[in-house]
């Protein structure tokens, strides 16, 4: 994660007073660091109390609201494994990831309006369910692999920081091409089918159809997603692209295809994702990708970026600090419309993730340009 | 004949496309030349001339001269645009015989009636395809003109379409004398036909003289002796100049130029961090936001909780201190942190900046959503000057803009310029060589935060309020555009980059001179940054270190071709023999 500083032994002058230097930004850190812990604590006691004396929300509430953090951040995580993969492979940040995701949903709004008005969306919840899923799967791989084609393939060997700034260029046109074809007001999914928007009893605890139906596809694409990446050969081609593209190449595999096949990956799993956020949320615009996209971005680096179990634990537990952390610790500091700070939360968990532990929670696997 | 096809292919997609995302029909409104041509037409067949031309130049082969064959590159251009026509009215029966409207509300009858020309939908085809097949012929021609004659043909062509495009700026400037105005425009807008006709033919006789010339006069100006009467000229032509918008533009005009000079402002302080340093900041909007609130409290009347409500020139210290203490903030944390992880962070300080402006918790400061407002404008003795009247306040803008040019010129050879330049290069090597990279980050972070905060300050003076929603995330990524566009690390470039984007196609949140590209702009936007980062990663007008870093490699590779190299088999490349 850090760029490697020349450590010089603090014998001469001239290290020393750069040793200095260094221990003043240390320090801030520092200073960052304790304030971030003495905050979280102190807002901890405050809602604790708060609890305890009856106030805010009832255990039902905060077991809802634990429910549906853990559902975002499963989707945020299967977003963040098309981040995770590329970086993986290519090294950079593909900005435009947040709009595969989004044409994902877009196009899959069709289908499920086109079912719903045929009558097939209540008659048969899974199918249609099964169609939207294969169409956003479809749409955001095709959209993922067409963009690497357009506009990163040309850009192999260009500097770091040229295919980061193309990114966001796709992103902006992407957009704008959503925005025009679309229109720019919110597209509205039919309600849950069936009665899958239902309470489902497990264990004695009445969760909501869709929640477990989002987490349990996560489950799903996830192990779909670790044999794929582990156990096949594509998957061992991939591994071996993102070790060294080079000597990858030298040992026979097509390192060009195997770039796509990344693209191909992380586009459908945003697809998956896009289904996860049509029973979440339902409601989609052009500009639907943007946060979420940054968010994945934000849970592939907080558990390691490269590293795909990794990418599913940040998602899930930014989706928690998200979801939970302004009641659970700005609510204590005595702040009032907690809510609107979510996502002001998640950018700073974001911050204080690279801050405390660089490499990630489960700490990043990086190609050999990186680790020198 | 592969290459008419695949550019037919290309423009059909290309046509359908622009007909499809609504930019075509929304154009249709704005007239160019009074009967003849409006912009939908002009962005559609324009784009077909296009690719006819690129359909016409044979195979790029660098062994070989290249060479035209008149009726051949003629039938190519022909070919691609008859093709591309009809791609395009393929588009169109579609269209016209499903109703997509529902998830599609852009292909709807409306659009037919643009693409078919309001006629019947056969003929309306028929007309489409050959308007295509011609704009495809003319694009090729055009190409296989001798070198002469295409200026002149250029010259023509940019001349009218420049009239008829800048209209806002032709009548602003001829205000003074509305009757010559309606001469020259129809009453609903576009050029008349017979004065494009006289346009044109005077640019096409007049191009050509004029070759040359401007060489010739920036030499005599170059050579000339200090005080000598060619000197005294030029500082003449230049205070005229400063008169302009004062006397003759019009308020739109300079409403224009104020826009223009503020991304100037933020595009040569994000230059700094960007193109100097090297260091992609996403988040630099934060620091506009911090001189724009720090004047608003400072200086309104209204702010909610901190009103010692100073003049703007004494507020002014404060809030550069303040931009320099915040640049210092988000400079720190990210010191250590590697290129894309800076991007994102950065972008992440914005937001946060921008949702606390606007929660709750701070409204009793920051007056939430509702913003702050009356904020007086600059004091300049017994006045004040504000955004209403702009052909004063562009001259504060202006100011700043050579202010922040000169720190700019002034520190890109400055120890500290060297600095950035050799961090820039490789962050390692200059630690190893005695570049304190920290100091160096940081000077740039706080330099980069204080010039922004200058732009704030005046926005906020212009405006006279400042509510959150200037502040967004789009705001630095089209400051990140501008400064791309233009050419990272290049001060002109910059400058360009502002004159073209902004002003042109318009800023975030304000129009520019074609105020019909508000809908598009961001994509416009995005395909000229990844259309800039394929093709002419340097930008418009590149700085002379940066251009030479970008195409080190196949200057090198010239090199080896001009010393007539052979192939090498084996796959290794660069280094000559």
């Amino acid at each position: 994660m850090l760029s490697i500083h020349v450590t010089t032994p603090p014998t001469t002058e001239r290290s020393s007073s750069r040793r200095f230097r260094f221990n003043w930004v240390d320090s801030f850190l520092w200073f960052i660091r304790i304030f971030a812990i003495i905050t979280i604590v102190v807002g901890l006691t405050g809602s604790i109390q708060g609890f305890l004396a009856g106030e805010g929300p009832s255990v039902e509430q905060w077991r809802d609201l634990f429910i549906s953090s853990v559902s975002t951040g499963a989707m945020y995580g299967l977003i963040a494994l098309g981040y995770s993969m590329v970086y993986g492979v290519l090294g950079f940040i593909n900005f435009a990831h947040g709009e595969v995701f989004m044409s994902g949903i877009m196009v899959g709004w069709i289908s499920a309006t086109l079912m719903f008005e045929n009558g097939f969306w209540d008659a048969n919840p899974f199918a249609a369910l099964a169609v939207i899923l294969l169409v956003a799967m479809f749409t955001s791989t095709l959209v993922a692999v067409v963009v690497e084609r357009i506009a990163y393939r040309p850009l192999r060997n260009a500097p770091r920081l040229i295919p980061l700034i193309t990114s966001i260029g796709v992103s902006f046109f992407l957009q704008y091409v959503f925005a025009g074809l679309f229109g720019v007001g919110v597209n509205s999914y039919p309600p849950p089918p069936g009665n899958l928007g239902n309470d489902v009893i497990i264990f004695g605890v009445p969760i909501e159809g869709t929640k477990i139906l989002v987490i349990g596809v996560s489950i799903l694409a996830m192990i779909g997603l670790w044999f794929f990446v582990a156990r096949t050969k594509t998957g061992r081609a991939m591994r071996a692209v993102a070790e060294d593209k080079e000597i990858a190449g030298l040992m026979g595999i097509n390192v060009d295809r195997t770039i796509v096949t990344t693209f191909a990956v992380g586009g459908a799993m945003a697809g998956v994702a896009g289904l996860l956020w049509a029973l979440l949320f339902r409601g989609v615009i052009f500009t639907t990708g943007f946060l979420p996209g940054i968010k994945a971005f934000t849970a592939a680096v907080m558990g390691g970026i490269g590293n795909l179990p990794g990418a599913m634990l940040g998602g899930v537990l930014l989706g928690l600090f998200e979801g939970m952390g302004p009641l659970l610790v700005l609510d204590g500091l005595g702040i009032p419309a907690v809510s609107q700070l979510k996502d002001a939360v998640a950018f700073a968990a974001l911050i204080l993730v690279l801050v405390f532990r660089p490499s990630g929670l489960l700490g990043e696997r990086l190609g050999s340009e990186d680790r020198v | 004949m592969r290459r008419p096809v695949k550019y037919g292919i290309l423009g059909g997609i290309t046509m359908s496309f622009l007909a499809g995302i609504g930019m075509v029909e929304s154009f249709a409104d704005r007239m160019l030349i009074d009967p003849v041509l409006n912009m939908g037409y002009l962005v559609l067949y324009g784009i077909v001339a296009v690719y006819g031309n690129m359909a016409a130049r044979s195979e790029p082969n660098p062994l070989e001269e290249p060479s035209y064959e008149k009726g051949s590159s003629a039938l190519a251009g022909l070919m691609t645009g008859l093709i591309a026509g009809l791609g395009a009215a393929i588009f169109v029966v579609l269209v016209d015989s499903v109703d997509m409207t529902r998830y599609f509300p852009n292909f709807r009858p409306e659009l037919v009636e643009v693409m078919t020309f309001g006629l019947e939908l056969i003929p309306g085809l028929v007309a489409l395809i050959a308007v295509s097949g011609a704009a495809g012929a003319v694009g090729a021609v055009v190409l296989g003109l001798e070198a002469s004659r295409r200026h002149r043909v250029a010259a023509t062509v940019g001349w009218v379409l420049g009239f008829a495009l800048f209209q806002v700026v032709v009548t602003d400037i001829l205000d003074i004398a509305p009757a010559l105005a309606r001469v020259f425009y129809a009453p609903l807008g576009g050029l008349e036909w017979y004065m494009a006709v006289i346009i044109g033919a005077v640019a096409y006789f007049l191009s050509g003289r004029s070759k040359g010339k401007a060489k010739s006069v920036i030499e005599t100006v170059r050579t000339a002796e200090r005080w000598s009467g060619v000197r005294w000229s030029v500082y003449a032509f230049a205070g005229i100049a400063l008169l302009l918008p004062w006397l003759v533009l019009g308020g739109i005009v300079n409403e224009l130029l104020i826009n223009v000079f503020l991304y100037v402002l933020m595009g040569l302080g994000l230059n700094i961090v960007v193109g100097y340093a090297g260091l992609l900041d996403l988040g630099y909007v934060a620091f506009f936001a911090v001189g724009a609130y720090g004047t608003a409290l400072l200086t309104s009347s209204l702010s909610p909780t901190v009103t010692p409500e100073l003049s703007w020139w004494v507020a002014l210290p404060f809030v550069v201190g303040l931009a320099a203490i915040a640049g210092l903030l988000v400079g720190t944390p990210v010191i250590r942190m590697r290129g894309d992880y800076l991007a994102i962070v950065t972008l992440g300080f914005g937001e946060i900046v921008r949702i606390l402006l606007l929660s709750d918790w701070l409204v009793p400061y920051f007056g939430g959503s509702q913003g702050i407002r009356q904020i007086p404008g600059i004091q300049v003795g017994p006045w004040e000057v504000s955004g209403v009247d702009p052909q004063y306040f562009v001259y504060f803008a202006a100011f700043f803009a050579g202010l922040a040019a000169f720190i700019s010129y002034r520190a890109q050879n400055s120890r500290v310029g060297r600095a950035w330049a050799a961090m820039r290069e490789d962050e390692d090597v200059a630690e190893a060589i005695g570049v304190s990279t920290v100091k160096a980050k940081l000077l740039a972070f706080i330099t980069g935060a204080v010039v922004a905060s200058f732009a704030g300050a005046l926005f906020s003076a212009k405006v006279g309020a400042v509510f959150t929603n200037s502040f967004d995330v789009l705001v630095s990524l089209i400051i990140l555009v501008v400064v791309i566009v233009g050419g990272m690390g290049s001060i002109p470039g910059v400058i360009l980059g502002a004159f073209v984007l902004i002003g042109i196609l318009g800023g975030p949140k304000s129009p520019g001179l074609l105020a019909e590209f508000s809908e598009y702009k961001l994509l416009v936007y995005g395909a000229l940054l990844i259309y800039m980062m394929l093709k002419r990663p340097e930008g418009l007008w590149p700085s002379a270190r940066r251009s030479r870093e970008l195409h080190a490699d196949e200057l090198t590779q010239d090199a080896w071709l001009d010393k007539g190299g052979d192939f090498v088999s084996d796959g290794e490349q660069g280094a000559p023999a």
